[in-house]
């Protein structure tokens, strides 16, 4: 019988070995963003897997708690930065509560590359509009980091980050930097007003349509929690993007991040290998199970 | 030598006898009293009873097992020096032979194969069970209850997925060898040429066909299930007597979804283990995620998932179904929720014709 291969790119950066045993690794910082958002950088222990390791903007990495379990998170730093490979968790439930426990020289475990990434090569000579939701800015902040390492290839890079509160901002100490930046054109939004915030205020989508990029020639690049996505994808096709022109990342739960278990497919397409980036067209022609 | 041997109905422990020096485990079907009688791939010993009937439960767990370690782990952490990891991952798989399994259970095999060994990664625990996996069938003397193995493209006599295939004539089986390893071990039996009775066997394997219910065409039901796919008052009807047990996935001889647990606290003196074990895709809280979001919270889209995937994306990505057609999922249903009934409903709801009569 002819058997039909799965139709990934074959010459992205895949995790190598049994797929399924963890790089041991260590915690070498900890960075409280939020009250509900640690920052974890990670070093792989063992030197040739460090030199070895190789990732694109987008992909993710499992991180394992022996004894607790693993979970997904967007590998937040950008491949320029190979010192470490930082993670940005959100207390959601047992695992990243045991990351939110972690001191600097704990043990951790990172099953990485794993998944598709940010289809950044067809945006050249484009502008790129990105914005990012909550724990969204995550993945938002690696392509936003590869793209500014290589701005000369792109047209105006942009940023919508937005938050529910100020404190919720992460990265506050990158911030100053990017907003005084001459190559970004970075805006900070917070969902009512607060006192002493100098920028935006209004949910996302609203915001969105105050700034009103031009669709032309532009990318757009969001990740959120889904109802803002949802909100934002309408905002941006108001404002007249193509679906083409549109990109983001899908959560699903995922256990084995190989394409097997079965638990983080939309239809035929397997988040976890097929994804976690998409583009709205893609999107659409999946049969409708968000 | 012959790729054929013949042995009488007593023989059948002598050939189980002469083939178990070549394995570490040899999986036979065998009767188990209980609350419900029920046959089972159990480890044979020299003397323990063989049953010929079709199993309750499929051989799967030989290569996918309930529950199977993944690696041991342990921190020990010492006063001066920092913490050391130690991950040792424990790949278990003895040379396993597979007893009179039957058609539907080897295709079931197949099916497992293609994501375990042909997707994005190779899963080595899986690779190398079956590696060292060797199968031997019984071919059926008739289609079964429940079964409905012709309508996805094997039948009662398929060989497809065996080494060895056993096919039952008046005078006692004939066993004939489908790949070299199942000649090698044949050949090792010594068991007279069955040559001669190729006629009887022939004979046997068309009646068994010719016992069958004509099958619908499902070559098109794909794309039928694709304009079904958003009809949740579809799904809705014909799942509303599911209790979500699970029971039809843990029967099925091609359902794999697991999940990923730990065991033991990794600063324990004994460390701890990472788990896979089977899971069940009708559960509730299966696709739930952290933030409480749940893209399958009912049990229309998730027998949707589950009839969709054997049906239509399982096909689309394989070219071929996820579904053996054993009849098992619809013969320990609690309800009795049947499969076939949701893709003739499907088709009838789509062409618009009158439903189909189900069965074999
Ligand atoms: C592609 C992708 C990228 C992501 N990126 C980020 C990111 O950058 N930052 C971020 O903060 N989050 C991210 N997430 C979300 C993050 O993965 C989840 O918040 C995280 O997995 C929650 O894990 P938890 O263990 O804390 O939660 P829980 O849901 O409480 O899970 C606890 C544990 O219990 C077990 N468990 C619970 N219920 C079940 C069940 N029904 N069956 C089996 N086992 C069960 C599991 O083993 C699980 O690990 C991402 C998710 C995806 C899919
Ligand atoms: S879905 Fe039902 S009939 Fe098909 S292989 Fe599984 S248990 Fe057998
Ligand atoms: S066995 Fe029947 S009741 Fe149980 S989950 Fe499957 S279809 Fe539903
Ligand atoms: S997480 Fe296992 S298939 Fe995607």
């Amino acid at each position: 019988m002819v058997t039909p291969a799965p139709t990934t790119n074959p010459s992205r950066p895949k995790m190598q070995g049994n797929p399924y045993v963890p790089m041991p690794a260590t915690v070498k910082e900890v960075i409280q963003e939020t009250p509900v958002i640690k920052t974890i950088r990670v070093v792989l222990d063992d030197e040739n897997a460090r030199t070895n390791f190789h990732f694109e903007p987008g992909q993710v990495g499992q991180v394992s708690v022996f004894g607790v379990g693993e979970a997904t998170f967007v590998i937040a730093s950008p491949p320029t930065e190979t010192n470490y490979l930082q993670f940005s968790v959100m207390r959601a439930g047992e695992v990243t509560s045991a990351i939110h426990k972690l001191n600097v020289g704990d043990k951790v475990g990172v099953r990485a590359p794993l998944g598709n990434f940010f289809p950044y090569t067809s945006w050249q000579g484009k502008n790129v509009f990105f914005i990012g939701g909550g724990i969204g800015m995550a993945p938002i902040r690696t392509i936003l980091l590869h793209l500014l390492a290589h701005k000369q290839d792109y047209g105006t890079i942009s940023l919508l980050y937005g938050t529910r509160t100020p404190n919720d901002m992460s990265y506050k100490y990158e911030l100053e930097d990017w907003l005084n930046r001459e190559d970004l054109n970075c805006n900070l939004c917070i969902d009512t007003a607060a006192p002493n915030w100098p920028h935006r205020v209004g949910l996302i989508p609203n915001v969105l349509k105050e700034l009103a990029p031009s669709p032309k020639n532009t990318v757009a690049v969001l990740c959120g929690p889904p109802i803002m996505i949802r909100f934002t994808i309408q905002a941006l096709q108001e404002l007249g993007f193509a679906p083409e022109a549109i990109v983001t990342t899908l959560e699903r739960r995922m256990k084995c991040g190989l394409g097997i278990c079965g638990r983080c497919n939309i239809g035929g397409s397997y988040v976890c290998v097929d994804g976690p980036v998409y583009t709205l067209k893609q999107l659409q022609s999946l049969p409708n199970e968000l | 030598m012959s790729a054929y041997s013949y042995l009488t109905a007593q023989e059948i422990p002598t050939l189980v006898e002469r083939l178990a020096p070549h394995f570490e485990q040899v999986l036979v079907p065998t009767e188990q009293k209980g609350v419900k009688e029920s046959v089972i791939f159990a480890p044979w010993t020299k003397g323990s009873p063989i049953s010929l009937a079709k199993a309750t439960v499929p051989p799967k767990a030989a290569v996918f097992p309930k529950c199977e370690t993944l690696f041991s782990y342990k921190i020990e952490k010492d006063t001066q020096d920092a913490p050391k990891l130690t991950l040792n991952p424990e790949i278990y798989a003895p040379k396993t032979l597979i007893f009179a399994a039957r058609p539907c259970d080897a295709l079931g095999l197949n099916i497992l194969d293609r994501p375990f060994l042909q997707s994005h990664y190779v899963d080595p625990y899986y690779a190398a069970k079956r590696d060292k996996l060797c199968v031997v069938t019984l071919t059926c003397p008739s289609g079964c209850e429940n079964c409905f193995c012709h309508w996805v493209g094997i039948g009662p006599a398929a060989t497809q997925g065996a080494d060895i295939v056993l096919t039952a004539i008046k005078s006692g089986y004939v066993a004939q060898a489908m790949t070299q390893k199942g000649q090698e071990l044949l050949e090792k039996c010594a068991f007279k040429d069955g040559t001669d009775k190729v006629p009887e066997v022939n004979q046997a394997r068309k009646a068994a066909w010719e016992s069958l219910k004509p099958a619908p065409d499902l070559s098109q039901i794909h794309s039928t299930l694709a304009q079904s796919f958003a009809d949740l008052d579809f799904w809705t009807q014909e799942t509303q007597a599911c209790l979500s047990c699970g029971a039809c996935t843990y029967f099925c001889p091609t359902c794999y979804c697991f999940t990923i647990t730990d065991e033991g606290d990794a600063q324990s003196p004994q460390g701890g283990q990472r788990l896979r074990s089977q899971d069940n895709c009708m559960a509730q809280l299966y696709t739930r995620e952290a933030s409480g979001h749940n893209p399958r919270p009912n049990k229309a889209l998730r027998m949707r998932n589950r009839v969709t995937h054997k049906y239509m994306t399982y096909k689309e990505t394989w070219g071929a179904f996820a579904c053996s057609g054993c009849g098992r999922c619809i013969q320990h249903c609690p309800v009795g929720l049947d499969i076939r009934a949701i893709l003739l409903a499907a088709i009838a709801r789509t062409t618009n014709t009158p439903d189909m009569q189900g069965g074999k």
